[in-house]
């Protein structure tokens, strides 16, 4: 599934690298320890945590994640949005908390475990 | 690459991508009850040859410039395009590989094809040839391309080096403390690996190890250097600081062990995972600490073809 169906799904607001939403989701992986989502998340992978300053970026690019969502209405730093835009890391943004999210995602049919 | 293979990986694609990757989902709709003489405006507005006639979400019709063409033709007076319109219509899920468009398309010979939801049968878009063809240059475009960078480049320029022993040096400065600019070093090697065309995995595998050996630096040593040396068949990553020391190694290689204060916790860095990590990416790994000294720590990284992954 791509990030442009996530978004419109999902009601996601994007706060960085709009032109990259074609990009495709293969999986999924939410935690907030970055060591943990270097060490365990995948390549393709949306990634759903509340951190939201700007080294989740340098993990997300490290690990070629799809995307990031933010969650509890958190909102990402201006130092963030700025590496996103400079690494082309989508960046999204919702009300609902993890598990909500995560629960959705889910039904969409985005798995942890492929 | 010759022409036969390239034909075979345009049949591999229309299998693999789905007819929602490529139809155009903004797509124009009439009702039934719009009039004859309003189609003209809409179709040269809108710069289409012909559209879906939808009727309280469902699908109808669809109605095409020869259709309008022939009532005009016809001179007869105004009607409602539903008069007109084919109904009856051939349609495609959105869900279906790109390859049963393609034999619909010759099997009917129409224009164009209206995209239906398979479960709620609701109009999702519309496909015409010329989405096909766009889609499947995009996709072989993006193939291309991957297959041009990722290409062993730096073997072939290691090949065309004699020498009795070939190595590329890269060193990167890290601040202590400066959180703003953490994973800085990781990011700009990954980059340039990436630049050097070696595998993707090889790559990642650097990438994460560099990334948790610099956030080391940051949060426990005031900083360091990250040396790497790049050879044909390794990567080494060196990893030096002049900061406290690590008392124990032993535990310090324990998965959750950690003694990072909470304001680094709550960034979400100091698990204990980031020795761990690196050793998983690493097929080899030395660890030297002098408390009061300094820590030395080096990753290395075979390069076999881009065998293994970072969670082996």
């Amino acid at each position: 599934m791509k990030l442009t169906e996530l978004t419109q799904k999902l009601n996601l607001d994007v706060r960085s690298a709009k032109t990259d939403l074609d990009r495709e989701v293969t999986g999924g992986y939410a935690s907030d320890l970055l060591s943990d989502v270097l060490g365990n998340a995948e390549e393709g992978d949306i990634w759903v945590t509340l951190q939201i300053h700007q080294n989740i970026v340098a993990v997300a690019s490290m690990k070629d994640l799809a995307g990031i969502i933010l969650v509890n209405g958190r909102e990402p730093e201006q130092e963030t949005i700025e590496k996103a835009e400079a690494e082309n890391i989508v960046i999204m943004v919702t009300d609902l908390p993890t598990f909500e999210i995560v629960g959705k995602l889910y039904d969409l049919g985005v798995t942890g475990i492929k | 690459m010759n022409s036969d293979s390239r034909i075979s990986k345009v049949q591999e694609l229309v299998y693999e991508i789905r007819i929602r990757d490529v139809m155009k989902d903004d797509v124009v709709t009439v009702s039934p009850q719009t009039p004859m003489s309003r189609l003209r405006t809409i179709l040269r507005e809108k710069r289409i040859s012909g559209t879906p006639v939808v009727d309280t979400n469902k699908l109808v019709g669809i109605i095409s410039i020869d259709d309008f063409i022939r009532w005009l033709a016809e001179r007869e007076d105004d009607c409602p395009i539903s008069e007109k319109m084919t109904g009856n219509v051939e349609t495609l899920y959105a869900d279906e590989p790109l390859v049963h468009a393609v034999n619909k398309f010759e099997q009917y010979g129409f224009g164009r094809f209206a995209v239906i939801d398979r479960q709620d049968k609701r109009l999702r878009g519309i496909i015409t040839k010329g989405d096909i063809i766009e889609g499947l240059l995009k996709k072989l475009e993006i193939d291309y391309h991957r297959e041009e960078t990722q290409n062993e480049r730096i073997q072939r320029f290691f090949d065309d080096i004699y020498a009795d022993r070939i190595a590329l040096f890269f060193q990167y400065n890290v601040a202590g403390k400066d959180f703003k600019r953490a994973g800085e070093s990781s990011s700009r090697l990954k980059a340039t690996l990436g630049r050097l065309g070696l595998h993707p995995q090889v790559i990642r595998r650097v990438a994460i190890a560099t990334y948790e050996a610099e956030m080391n630096l940051i949060i426990y040593a005031d900083g360091g250097r990250i040396r790497v040396r790049v050879e044909p068949h390794q990567i080494l990553v060196k990893v030096e600081d002049s900061g406290p020391g690590i008392p124990d190694i032993e535990k310090a290689l324990q998965p959750g062990y950690s003694t990072a204060p909470d304001w680094v916790r709550e960034l979400g860095f100091g698990a204990g995972m980031g020795l761990n990590n690196i050793s998983n990416c690493a097929d080899r790994m030395n660890l030297n600490s002098t408390v009061g000294k300094g820590t030395h720590l080096s990753i290395y990284i075979t390069i076999n073809n881009g065998a293994g992954s970072e969670t082996n």
